[in-house]
């Protein structure tokens, strides 16, 4: 059993500069700022085009204090395996070797290296961050975009296809983790990662992670859009460890709480959702609800428990 | 040693006496053998390396890009369509200065597919930054190998080694296998400049601007455009080191001698074949019946590709009257690449009789099509004893419309 | 031989400020009060959820807590999810007229 970090004994030290280029209010700031943490300095990571790259930094400046190789989009699991075996060859130990892609260089592009790795079980930690969408580009629509979403490829019906699931592609894979977190509960994300780093084989991050000017809500809403997509069950937080699927963190006291917020409060605080008819906003809902009913089915209603 | 083998096994040993580090591959038919064999020598326990089966060729290439950004001799190999899926890749492996190897057994290439034989898949990868050197036989093949290590290390650039499918790859032909302790003093460990280290950090092929600027400590760096313009000046400074590789490895091993071209009878020759591979070989033997007509033809093979060694091919071709270009591969719309590539080696050399040999192209063997002896004594007579007339438009052997 | 190499490739050093001091970035600067935050107030490391969330890692973890304003981008998160209302978002005009 891990001992659940807290924010004094959070690491002090950052990793990543002030002074980058990531807009204000990116929430993919924060998850990298304490993945980062958790990872530590003994890491080499790989980045393919995205926001992420220009986060960090353009030549000749770096905003990372760790070793990274940019590499091309599709190749970030194959470049990670590819260090392993330098790694390897060169008797370097204990060195964490972690591919940190967004969700178009993960559950599109980079899906087919991702999954090859995978089955040969090499010994890599992989990090989507999930701001659904090819964001570097302008906010297209990506494989993880969610349905309804207005992009600037879906720009009057928005995305009519549902987000793609890829911690259930990669727990397909049967690799030992699979975990999903949110930016918004970084101490969940680091404890998960911190986790994650305990396993041989692929492990497998999924980190949710508000975008303001590609989802449109002001920046300083990026942690309260993130934790409504937790708090209305939209966005689950769980583990699956060897197969055992788990949820956790905030995504948990839901379940035991058996109170999720309407799904509503999160549409209708983002621009991309604004064509959304409340019909489909009540559609949606109902899928939430028979999706968490199962959750709730197998736990013991509280309100029909005493407790002492 | 000397042994009777395959040309894919001829350079699966020359990898293993390289001793590669990484090495990740991808099925293509008729590169495949070559990697089964070095799966086989590793997975035997007669080589410590890292054997990688990717699910692609991009893949391939992005390991051992990775693995020589931290530091490891990485090899790959491929063909045809696999090195056209790689294609991003040999840009990213070339900008990024990683002196990987790769093995390319010549195909054609697709739509429609074929297996067979031609030379258009290295060809159209001209302009990616890689050194091509082109093997004629199975004793170059195993010898290319190991001198691109020792090359691409001292200069910091990819190369590729071509060797033609089937006709070299799959046929069998005595050669020496060098020593190891040989090939050990001939070609150290890799000790790179610099590789991904959590001692040392650095964030490796990060957004370039278009202008300069300066870095961290008020220092100016680079932007873009100087660092593609150091890619040119040691691509053809590369030449240099190519000879001083290939002396080096001639002076160990009694092999080599002609790293640029290979001439044949050309000394005196008023008209000149030029062939890649096997063709060149192929040549030969046209050339000798030719000469016993007492026609003054010679051979020249093209050893190097890129950097093009134009000062030698100039100085091999500008004083005869007639230079014939026998090319596997197309610029689609124009002529044959190596063909074109000549022609402007000799804009600048005017022969003894004030004008320039005239350059010749024919286009052959496409997707292994045959290439009868018959139909290249005839192609090579007919350029040796009229005047060429419309010079730029490529002619055709072999083909039957 | 090494300095040599890596000029050849875009080969990069970490350091602040690769975006400029994005605090020029700011419309509004966020300004902690001292005696509502609770760190400040109890003279104890407590708290500290604008440390934990702010993007740019602009915030310190001591007391009291001190923004680095050269870097702040303003984007108001820490205002927000500050338990106590502690952090205000101030015009970032008004202090130019201060300062002038
Ligand atoms: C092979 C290739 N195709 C397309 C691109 C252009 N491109 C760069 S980043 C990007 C989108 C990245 O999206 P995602 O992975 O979701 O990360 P985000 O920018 O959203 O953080 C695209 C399409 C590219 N660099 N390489
Ligand atoms: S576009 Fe979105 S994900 Fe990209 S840097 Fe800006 S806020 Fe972050
Ligand atoms: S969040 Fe608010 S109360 Fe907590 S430390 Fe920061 S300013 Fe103080
Ligand atoms: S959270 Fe935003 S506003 Fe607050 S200190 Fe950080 S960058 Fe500045």
């Amino acid at each position: 059993m891990h001992t659940k970090t807290n924010i004094l004994s959070l690491p002090e030290e950052e990793l990543v500069y002030p002074g980058n280029r990531a807009c204000a209010g990116c929430a993919l700031g924060i998850a990298y700022r304490i993945g980062l943490k958790a990872l530590g300095k003994n890491t080499i990571i790989v980045v393919p085009p995205s926001c992420l790259t220009v986060l960090q930094g353009l030549y000749p400046i770096a905003a990372t204090k760790l070793p990274c190789l940019n590499v091309t989009f599709a190749s970030t699991a194959a470049a990670a395996t590819g260090l392993l075996g330098a790694l390897k060859a060169r008797n370097r130990k204990g060195i964490n070797v972690v591919g940190w892609a967004g969700d178009g260089g993960t559950s599109d592009i980079g899906l087919q290296s991702l999954s090859g790795a995978c089955e040969r079980g090499d010994n890599f930690l992989f990090v989507c961050y999930d701001n659904e969408g090819y964001m570097n580009t302008g906010v297209q629509r990506s494989g993880t975009t969610p349905i309804g979403a207005l992009t600037a490829n879906t720009p009057i019906k928005g995305k009519l296809q549902r987000k793609k699931d890829v911690p259930a592609i990669m727990s397909a894979h049967r690799i030992p983790y699979v975990a999903t977190c949110s930016a918004a509960y970084p101490l969940d994300l680091y404890d998960k990662i911190k986790k994650a780093l305990t396993y041989e084989g692929v492990k497998y991050i999924h980190i949710h992670t508000p975008c303001p000017p590609g989802w449109g809500f002001e920046p300083r809403y990026a942690v309260k859009i993130g934790k409504l997509a937790v708090e209305t069950g939209l966005y689950e937080l769980y583990e699956v460890e060897n197969s055992n699927v788990r949820l956790t963190g905030a995504s948990e006291k839901l379940m035991e709480k058996r109170r999720l917020l309407p799904a509503r409060d999160y549409f209708r605080a983002q621009g991309r959702f604004a064509i959304l008819t409340d019909s489909q906003i009540e559609q949606q809902q109902q899928e939430v609800n028979a999706r968490w009913e199962a959750y709730f089915n197998t736990t013991e209603d509280p309100d029909e428990d005493t407790p002492d | 040693m000397q042994i009777i083998e395959s040309g894919n096994v001829a350079a699966a040993l020359g990898v293993k006496l390289s001793r590669a580090q990484v090495i990740a591959a991808y099925p293509i038919t008729p590169q495949t053998p070559l990697t089964e064999k070095l799966s086989e020598i590793i997975e035997a326990g007669d080589m410590t390396a890292e054997y990688i089966p990717v699910e692609s060729e991009h893949s391939a290439l992005a390991i051992c890009i990775a693995a020589s950004s931290a530091g490891a001799r990485s090899f790959t190999a491929t063909s045809a369509n696999g090195l056209l899926y790689m294609h991003e890749q040999l840009h990213w492996a070339s900008g990024a200065r990683l002196p990987i190897v790769m093995c390319v057994v010549n195909r054609g290439v697709g739509a429609p597919w074929t297996v067979w034989n031609d030379h258009q898949d290295s060809m159209s990868q001209r302009d990616t930054g890689w050194i091509q050197i082109y093997a004629n036989d199975h004793q170059q093949i195993i010898d290319s190998v190991i001198k691109a290590f020792a090359l691409a290390e001292e200069v910091m650039i990819p190369v590729m080694v071509c060797y033609d499918g089937y006709l070299l790859s799959h046929t069998y032909m005595p050669f020496d296998i060098p020593e190891a302790t040989l090939t050990d003093s001939f070609l150290p460990p890799y000790r790179p400049a610099y590789c991904l280290d959590p001692d040392e950090p650095a964030n490796l092929n990060t957004v370039t601007l278009s202008d300069v600027r300066t870095d961290i400590n008020g220092v100016k760096a680079h932007g873009y455009m100087e660092i593609r313009h150091l890619l040119q000046q040691d691509m053809l400074a590369s030449m240099d080191a190519i000879e001083r590789v290939d002396s080096r490895f001639k002076n160990i091993f009694g092999r080599g001698g002609s790293p640029f071209i290979e001439s044949y009878r050309s000394d005196d020759a008023r008209f000149i074949a030029v062939g890649i591979g096997s063709l060149s070989y192929h040549l030969r033997d046209v050339v000798d019946d030719l000469r016993d007509e007492g026609i003054s033809v010679g051979v020249m093979s093209m050893q190097l590709y890129r950097p093009f060694p134009y000062q030698a091919v100039a100085k091999a071709l500008k004083d005869c009257q007639g230079v014939i270009v026998f090319e596997k591969a197309l610029s689609y719309g124009y002529q044959g690449p190596v063909c074109s590539d000549i022609k402007s080696a000799l804009y600048h050399y005017v022969g003894p009789e004030g004008s320039r040999p005239f350059v010749l192209n024919y286009i052959l063997g496409l997707g292994g099509r045959e290439i009868l002896t018959k139909d290249l004594y005839e192609g090579l007579k007919l350029s040796c004893t009229t005047k060429p007339s419309s010079p730029d438009k490529p002619r055709w052997i072999g083909l039957k419309l | 031989m090494k300095d040599d190499y890596c000029r050849k490739t875009s080969h990069s050093k970490s350091g602040p400020g690769d975006a400029g001091k994005t605090g020029s970035w700011r419309i509004l600067r966020p300004v902690i009060d001292p005696a509502v935050c609770i760190p400040a107030k109890r003279g104890t490391p407590s708290c500290y959820m604008c440390w934990l969330y702010c993007p740019d890692g602009v915030i310190s973890r001591g007391i009291p807590p001190e923004i680095d304003y050269e870097y702040c981008k303003g984007c108001g998160i820490c205002a927000e999810e500050c338990p106590t209302k502690a952090i205000r978002m101030v015009e970032e005009s008004s202090f130019i007229k201060e300062d002038t």
